[in-house]
């Protein structure tokens, strides 16, 4: 069989030659805990075979081959694809709502994020009783992506073991704590946890470790959120093996400089050697100050991951919606409840977010890309396949212009979205 | 023996890129017609090399049918190590051509029998035809190649062992640290080299002055190994100015008067645009 490569020009000059893998190869080896070591731009081709990532060098000497074909990519930049871990839906769908055909809703809003230059994410359902969750989560297995959408890398359980206080839009009714039988309760809520990837709880509940240390232990990653936990708990979930914050700002106390509670993550020196914590971001614009932004980022760059949080009207362009029972008014990139001005949450799409992450920390490009792409498959332990451009890795990809807008996503090295310009 | 004179490093890799370009498009490559070119690695034949691939980026040449023996490589050292010359070949010069990977033979510092390797690449330098332009670069002690001093002037491709200042020189690109820097390497002989029909030296910078020197203004002499090629037929030393410095200013006048000449020799720059 005739294998394909398709060696595609990258990253036009911004920056001398890459640390030896994104070249180089793309040389950049992210280990955990993650080297202070951005990935730097420079002008190189990224070679394709077989949906991974090729050492195009080793081809040369070893295999004595060359490309079978080539697609010029303009000079354009190549970045790895990006990764959404907390979506609850879009373009109408709410991933949250137990329908017959939940899986046809989230193949719409996977194909349609397709244009964000999403190639993979985790769909989010926020706390709902059990018999949703016993409904919804057998319905959205673990996907790989393709020309009919981005991955599905497993599900993000957001709640419903969170803070009263601090529940935000989740219905107060459906919130619960751990009982005698932590686990079990947590299992018998959720049902089976095959197709789940990250569960946010909050950390200051009665039991919580014992959870965290069954979820962890199952390959599930345990963010803190939706909490009043103070630094202490905090610090000792993680040690419990919590490795995320959700929506850092939103929904937990803030910083005070007693007690920096969640947000003091960030900077501490009581966690496990070596440990990096990931926080997710909705940079939006609205639901995060851009100071506040930029706090966090020079705290810890490197574990920020920028989410889009985003809301069912994703998508759904300006105007007034019916998403369940609620009515939604949708301006520019703002979701109002409908006939007020109460967010109704956010509707950015990762693109805007990382455009607007780069502009309001003044990161560098490569920066912004990472915390779309490398920081969150980080976070998911699957930095060797996804969010780099190593060789070996997935060819899950983005080709972007110099403002970052995207025109063309690949993956598997298949093209699977283009912009209406590119086609032309 | 030719001397060529230029202003500066720039201009001193151009015009060996010029040169290269115009032998290879004289020699009218084809299918059944391959040009044999030996290359350097270093930090000398950069300019030269970047150069190259821009000509070739800009469609006036092609390495579709050039096939190219390299000078000589670590031994033990992985081909994937950023210092091996392999990756200096590919990041430098090859992943920027139109080269056919089976046309590109380095030496394997890898083999399990090293002679037997060093056998082998003489024997394809002979299946092509041998080498129609050598092109080199020399060490501040002379050396060509990893033909270090009181290397035999007839020389084959072989196993050498470092000279203590080769291996010292080396250490910045290992760390800093002398137990990481390859004691030994595959080279191709000083008589391997001078069987080619044709060798290109190029000789950059005040540090190299004294070689140069001893390269053409003394006489033939194994501690100064590149002043064997006073005895081959086609030479041509391409120089900038600072590696003059030790020479005589009735050589440096004499061949100054000569550029007019040389310089014809690269001027017109032929491109395979125009059909030659």
């Amino acid at each position: 069989m005739r294998s394909v490569l398709v060696p595609i020009v990258c990253f036009p000059g911004l920056a001398p030659a890459r640390p030896v893998p994104w070249t180089s190869g793309p040389t950049h080896r992210p280990s955990r805990p993650p080297a202070p070591h951005p990935l730097e731009c420079s002008v190189e081709d990224l070679w394709v075979r077989g949906g991974r990532i090729l050492d195009p060098e080793k081809l040369f000497f070893e295999e004595r081959r060359v490309a079978d074909e080539r697609q010029d990519c303009g000079g354009r930049i190549l970045a790895p694809g990006f990764i959404d871990v907390q979506i609850n839906g879009g373009f109408g769908v709410d991933f949250s709502q137990a329908t017959e055909d939940v899986g046809s809703g989230v193949a719409l809003v996977a194909r349609r994020i397709l244009s964000h230059g999403v190639t993979s994410f985790c769909p989010t359902l926020v706390t709902s009783p059990p018999e949703v969750y016993h409904k919804v989560v057998p319905q959205i297995p673990v996907k790989s992506g393709g020309p009919h959408g981005a991955g599905v890398l497993g599900l993000h359980l957001e709640g419903p073991f969170i803070s009263r206080e601090k529940r935000g839009a989740h219905p107060e009714a459906h919130l619960r704590s751990f009982e005698a039988n932590a686990f079990q309760d947590l299992l018998a809520t959720y049902g089976p946890l095959d197709n789940v990837r990250i569960v946010t709880l909050a950390p200051e509940l009665g039991r919580s470790h014992e959870v965290i240390r069954e979820l962890t232990a199952r390959g599930i990653c345990v963010s803190l959120g939706h909490s009043v936990a103070d630094l202490r708990a905090a610090e000792d979930a993680v040690w419990s093996g919590a490795t995320f914050i959700t929506h850092l700002f939103n929904a937990m106390l803030p910083f005070h400089h007693r007690d920096p509670g969640i947000v003091g993550l960030l900077t501490s020196d009581r966690l496990p050697a070596g440990r990096c914590i990931f926080y997710g971001m909705i940079a939006d614009g609205t639901h995060t100050n851009p100071a506040a932004l930029r706090i966090a980022h020079r705290a810890h760059p490197q574990g920020l991951v920028l989410v889009t949080d985003a809301i069912p009207a994703l998508g759904l362009g300006n105007g007034r919606h019916t998403l369940g029972q609620q009515e939604v008014e949708v301006d520019g990139l703002t979701a109002y409840v409908a006939g007020t001005k109460t967010l109704s949450g956010s509707i950015a799409p990762m693109d805007v977010c990382v455009r607007h992450f780069l502009q309001a920390t003044g990161c560098s490009v490569e920066s912004a890309l990472e915390a779309a792409s490398l920081h969150p498959a980080q976070l998911l332990g699957l930095e060797k396949s996804k969010g780099t451009l190593d060789f070996g890795a997935d060819a899950d990809f983005v080709v972007l212009d110099d403002s970052l807008h995207v025109q063309a996503t690949y993956i598997s090295g298949e093209l699977v979205w283009q912009a209406e310009a590119a086609r032309q | 023996m030719r001397l060529v004179i230029l202003d500066d490093y720039d201009l001193a890799s151009e015009w060996a890129a010029k040169y290269i370009c115009n032998r290879i498009i004289q020699f009218k490559p084809g299918q059944d017609r391959y040009f044999t070119l030996g290359l350097p690695t270093g930090s000398t034949p950069l300019g030269c090399y970047k150069k190259l691939i821009e000509y070739h980026k800009n469609g006036h040449l092609s390495f579709k049918y050039v096939k190219t023996f390299n000078m000589d490589e670590y031994v033990g050292l992985p081909r994937n190590h950023p210092e091996s010359y392999h990756s200096y070949m590919w990041n430098n010069f090859f992943k920027h051509i139109d080269i056919d990977p089976n046309n590109a033979h380095i030496l394997d510092g890898n083999a399990a029998n090293l002679q037997a390797e060093c056998d082998a690449f003489e024997k394809k330098i002979k299946e092509a035809g041998g080498i129609d332009l050598f092109v080199g670069g020399i060490g501040p002690d002379g050396h060509i190649a990893f033909n270090e001093p009181g290397s035999s002037l007839v020389s084959r491709t072989r196993l050498k062992t470092l000279a203590m200042d080769t291996i010292l020189a080396n250490a910045k690109y290992f760390d800093g640290d002398l137990s990481k820097v390859p004691t030994m390497a595959l080279t191709v002989g000083v008589g391997t080299v001078m069987d080619a029909r044709e060798v290109m030296i190029l000789i950059t910078g005040a540090h190299k002055a004294f070689a140069l020197y001893k390269a053409i203004e003394e006489g033939v002499n194994h501690m100064w190994t590149v002043s064997a090629f006073q005895q081959h037929p086609r030479t041509i030393f391409v120089c900038d100015e600072d590696a003059t410095l030790e020479l005589r200013v009735k050589t440096v006048k004499y061949f100054k008067g000569l550029m007019h000449v040389h310089n014809k020799l690269v001027d017109p720059l032929f491109s395979m645009k125009d059909g030659n």
